[in-house]
């Protein structure tokens, strides 16, 4: 936004020119809302559906016609996933918010740690080190959940919070992202707690972090968000419903023998409320972290 | 390195003698630092990264059902029944077609929808809220939407619905291979979760293009449109463009939520990871088969990274900037 506004005033005067500096398309503006507002539409669709049928009696859902709103909004839907027997809701949103908030805190803190040394700390071998890291970000994952497998369980993690979220700790890429932050980090700074005595450590906690809280947050925000929502590595070391995540018990729902499409459909909404709300309050840092970290990956 | 010396050349002038002590301590307790910093990290790295790839690629030369400490060495007998077994060279093929349909699409959704919000006079913020609100949604609930209500096969699901008031048949989405409509299901949900995401790379993108650019093609005479588009826009995205791909194409390989909740009790439609999940940790605990399809994936993606890297000039985006 601030950058198109100076755009304008600086081709106003000429009149003609105005236009074609700002329009880049043929697509005159009640088009352009015009289709951007079809778009937005298809877009949310999927929350409509979401909502109505949370809100709605199963008999309304599979009804004949589509009812556009239940008829009568069903409250009482919002207490059903926690009462249901056959999956655990309520003990998997408890596992989530506990391996979701430690797995951020975790990441966050190693990681950065990392990115730090290697960006800033002179050592003879850093370059080395470096390449270590870097070599990770070329094997997804994804790829090496067997493995990854084989030695949580010979730990005997299997089914714990260890299991779920101390291996998913270094992240190769977490650490790049730092490293590239702290390289530009005012140089100016650190120099000025150097010279009131602060040793790395110190000048780091005092100096470095409170001064990069916007970037902390930003990580933070997207750290959050894809631990919330990874499947595949609680799915592996969930085996037991008592240590499930909620997007375990989600797809637990979907393969479950007796369907209570209200049921289920409240519960995917309680389960994405948490991160609306994320997305709500710190759409700011996340857009920008998005578009900082994005661009540099 | 260069660092300590510069340090030490423009200290001497304002320097107190008095903080000389502290100072050389600091300078002689950089490897100390180092590794007091990057520790932590690093024996993660080790534990929980390098060991596993490391043992994965020891199992894959072993027969190992229901262990992972074999042994009987089967030297390249895993990799030669894995390359063989058509389930998992079918899986590389379902990948292939994903990928073909998925990063384009994807690409070409979130770059327009970039074009639009960036145009936008009134409600701009509102707008980009709304394309990237479902990146908060996970590829379960996703998934869990599109089965069980849009994409339902029954009367009662959306679609059907919709396609029912112009007299179309219940098509039935999932439960069916022939016609494949169970890729449109997977390619729509996943243009829904990501699309956003890209859309703020390429708005973020298009905000640092200089608008002097676009005034100097208008006295040039450029229309404005697809010629400015054409010449102006799409050049200088060009390094967000490589980028944006390369995380497409990553995203598509690891694809496993999606087909694993949409394609539950089918035997099409497996991606690699899908097929790998079922190999080593379904009814047969194969560790040796899984662990060598595992090597298998990394060496591709790392051989694809690296071709498309060099096609696209990855890396220039740095230059550029």
């Amino acid at each position: 936004m601030t950058t198109t506004a100076p755009e304008m005033t600086k081709a106003a005067p000429a009149g003609g020119p105005r236009r074609a500096s700002r329009g880049r398309g043929v697509m005159s503006s009640t088009g352009l809302y015009a289709a951007i507002g079809v778009a937005a539409l298809l877009f949310l669709i999927p929350f409509y559906v979401l909502v109505r049928n949370a809100f709605s009696t199963d008999a309304e859902i599979t009804g004949e016609d589509w009812k556009l709103f239940p008829t009568d909004i069903q409250w009482g839907n919002v207490t059903a996933p926690f009462e249901d027997t056959t999956v655990d809701f309520g003990q998997s949103m408890v596992n989530s918010l506990i391996v979701g908030v430690l797995h951020t805190v975790g990441t966050l803190l190693v990681c950065s740690l990392a990115g730090y040394g290697l960006a800033r700390i002179p050592y003879r071998h850093a370059n080395k080190v470096f390449y270590a890291v870097l070599f990770t970000l070329m094997v997804p994952t994804a790829v090496t959940f067997v493995p990854g497998f084989v030695l949580v369980s010979s730990l005997g993690w299997i089914d714990s919070y260890r299991g779920l979220i101390i291996p998913g700790l270094f992240s190769g890429f977490t650490c790049f992202l730092f490293r590239q932050y702290f390289l530009g980090f005012p140089k100016e700074l650190e120099e000025a707690a150097r010279v009131d005595g602060l040793g790395y450590w110190g000048a780091y906690w005092r100096v470095v972090v409170p001064n990069s809280l916007n970037f902390f947050a930003a990580i933070a925000t997207i750290t959050f968000i894809n631990g919330w929502n990874s499947f595949l590595w609680p799915l592996v070391i969930g085996q037991d419903p008592s240590a499930w995540t909620v997007q375990v018990a989600l797809s637990a729902y979907m393969t479950n023998q007796t369907v209570n499409y209200h049921l289920i459909f409240m519960a995917t909404a309680i389960s994405i409320l948490p991160l609306l709300l994320v997305f709500l309050f710190l759409q700011r840092w996340l857009v920008q972290g998005i578009a900082q970290t994005g661009i540099k990956g | 390195m260069s660092t300590t010396t510069t340090r030490d050349l423009a200290r001497p002038a304002p320097a107190k003698p008095s903080k000389a002590g502290p100072r050389r301590g600091l300078r002689g307790s950089g490897t100390f630092n180092f590794w007091l910093f990057t520790g932590p990290f690093l024996i993660g790295l080790l534990i929980f990264v390098y060991v596993p790839i490391g043992w994965s690629i020891w199992l894959s030369f072993y027969e190992a059902r229901f262990t992972v400490t074999p042994s009987t060495f089967v030297g390249l007998d895993n990799y030669r029944s894995m390359l063989g077994n058509d389930n998992f060279t079918g899986a590389l093929g379902t990948f292939t077609v994903f990928a073909a349909i998925i990063v384009p699409t994807t690409w070409a959704l979130s770059l327009g929808l970039a074009l639009m919000v960036n145009r936008l006079r009134f409600m701009r913020a509102f707008f980009r809220s709304v394309f990237f609100l479902p990146t908060a949604c996970s590829y379960v609930a996703a998934s869990l939407i599109w089965k069980m209500s849009v994409f339902n096969g029954v009367r009662f699901g959306l679609a059907n619905t919709v396609l029912g008031w112009f007299g179309v048949e219940n098509i039935a989405w999932l439960d069916n291979p022939n016609p494949p409509w169970y890729w449109l299901v997977i390619v729509t949900a996943r243009l829904w979760l990501q699309s956003g995401f890209y859309m703020i790379l390429f708005l973020a993108a298009l905000q640092n293009i200089p608008g002097e650019l676009y005034e100097a093609a208008a006295i040039d005479g450029a229309k404005p449109g697809w010629q400015t588009f054409r010449h102006i826009t799409l050049p200088q995205l060009r390094a967000t463009s490589t980028a944006v791909i390369l995380l497409l194409l990553i995203a598509a390989y690891q694809a496993f939520d999606e087909f694993f909740n949409l394609l539950s009790k089918t035997t099409w439609g497996r991606p690699p990871l899908v097929e790998l999940y079922y190999t080593a940790l379904g009814d047969n605990q194969d560790y040796g088969a899984g662990s060598a399809g595992a090597v298998i994936l990394t060496l591709l993606i790392v051989v694809v990274t690296l071709f498309q890297g060099k096609i696209m000039g990855f890396g220039r985006g740095d230059e550029s900037k």
